[in-house]
């Protein structure tokens, strides 16, 4: 393996070795313990559109393991790459460093750069397309706080037709006996051409009531305000699928609750400090799961 | 077959698409722009044939296909047989496969792809169906069926 551009990139098996060393690399990453298995290895962070959280939880896993950074974390910062093609910065950037996480605006950006980089190319999101280290800490935490990955009620919310994290996501459980259960309006449903590819058993449901009780995770993401024309029309959705304290009675004592963040209403705050809170510690688990992958990257399979 | 090709004059060189699933010739003219060559181009429409019902030929005069015609000859019409023709006699015969790999012949669909908006960037599909004819772009993974695609 030498790039990771999509989450179909790893195999089962690769995905369950980075998983097992994330879980390892939690002291390093919490900081109570120190390693240097990067000692002297340089990650170039490129990032043509601002993700602070991204950005900020690669560095932190690169500078745990003894590596450092170098890069830029926003376009109009560096006035010279304009007018410069993408291969032509990969490139350059990629003589400079041993890694290079890629942002980028436009779908495809990071398999381009994987054809002209000498060095791992790790996509950090391009465009609406895709953000594999993201559906790693999903499955990091949903191993981590459930227990197992294998055969789990999954339901997913929210904006699914628009919502890249919960397409990779789903592509990725797909592979653990999963049963999906998709509740959105039917605006937002899931596309086709995800479902098309499922091969466990899915299904779509306009309100979480009905199946509430049955859920093991419930994955929650933003609906955006831009999607709809008119605001009343999004009031209205946004009122319906926030997520409550009261709501959650009629849930499993285990159910837990994740969401990429940031959230704006989706969540009540008062679902905080119930145990079915799972999303802040998700938050965390980006730096050991992305620990875990630029140390398979850089140093190679061991 | 030879005989459907004697009901035209035999040309001396260039190349002679046979096996045209019928009704795509005129399309294929188009696509292709063998009008544009300025030499002479026949097309035959609706040809009995024993392999198909009926088929179309085009006879295109002193000019021979490159690969990467025949790339999209064969994303146009997969059944199609390709013979270069030199001194009256065929002198190659290339066969129209739909190749796994199509570099630089079909346009991206999606505006956001990169490969729309990096300067010295090739479009690259690969083929995910060769019964239907769908591809789909290596880079932003859009899936195109076969009556969208758009040729650049
Ligand atoms: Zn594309």
């Amino acid at each position: 393996m030498k790039h990771i551009v999509s989450i179909e990139d790893l195999d089962k098996k690769s995905i369950m070795g980075i998983l097992k060393r994330a879980k390892e690399l939690l002291p390093v990453a919490k900081g109570n313990k120190k390693s240097k298995t990067l000692d002297g290895k340089i990650l170039a962070t490129c990032f043509f559109e601002p993700s602070t959280r991204t950005r900020l939880s690669f560095e932190s896993a690169m500078q745990r393991l003894g590596g450092s950074c170098i890069g830029f974390a926003d376009p109009s910062a560096t006035s010279h790459l304009k007018g410069e093609t993408l291969s032509d910065a990969i490139r350059m950037v990629a003589g400079y460093s041993d890694a290079v996480v890629l942002r980028h605006p436009r779908e495809g950006s990071a398999k381009l750069a994987s054809e002209v980089s000498d060095v791992p190319i790790i996509n950090g999101g391009d465009g609406a397309g895709q953000h594999p280290t993201q559906t790693l800490l999903d499955l990091f935490t949903i191993k981590e706080e459930v227990g197992k990955l294998e055969g789990l009620k999954v339901g997913m919310l929210g904006d699914l037709r628009y919502g890249r994290t919960v397409h990779s996501l789903s592509q990725a459980l797909d592979r653990f006996k999963t049963r999906f259960f998709f509740i959105s309006p039917e605006s937002l449903s899931m596309p086709e051409h995800v479902t098309d590819e499922l091969e466990n058993k899915w299904s779509t449901h306009e309100t979480l009531n009905k199946i509430l009780g049955k859920l093991d995770v419930l994955y929650v993401t933003r609906i955006q305000k831009e999607r709809f024309p008119d605001i009343e029309d999004y009031k209205k959705v946004a009122g319906a699928y926030k997520i409550d304290a009261e709501l959650l009675r009629n849930a499993k004592s285990k159910l837990k609750i994740l969401h990429p963040l940031p959230r704006v209403s989706e969540i009540s705050t008062d679902v905080d400090d119930t145990k079915h809170a799972a999303y802040f510690r998700q938050a965390f688990n980006g730096v050991p799961v992305r620990m875990a992958l630029l140390e398979k990257l850089i140093r190679g399979n061991k | 077959m030879s005989g459907n090709l004697l009901k035209v004059q035999p040309i001396r060189n260039g190349t002679v698409i046979d096996h045209i699933e019928a009704g795509r010739g005129r399309k294929i003219l188009d696509i292709l722009e063998l009008g544009n060559s300025g030499t002479t181009i026949s097309l035959l429409i609706n040809v009995q044939s024993k392999k198909q019902k009926r088929k179309d030929i085009i006879k295109v005069e002193d000019r021979e296909l490159d690969e990467n015609e025949i790339e999209k000859l064969a994303l146009l019409s997969p059944s199609a047989r390709v013979n270069i023709i030199r001194n009256y006699a065929v002198a190659d015969k290339k066969i129209v496969d739909i190749p796994e790999f199509i570099s630089d012949v079909v346009q991206c669909p999606n505006e956001n792809c990169i490969c729309n908006n990096e300067r010295g960037a090739t479009s690259n599909f690969s083929l995910v169906d060769n019964k239907s004819i769908q591809i789909q772009c290596t880079y932003c993974g859009r899936k195109i069926d076969e009556e969208n695609i758009n040729f650049l």
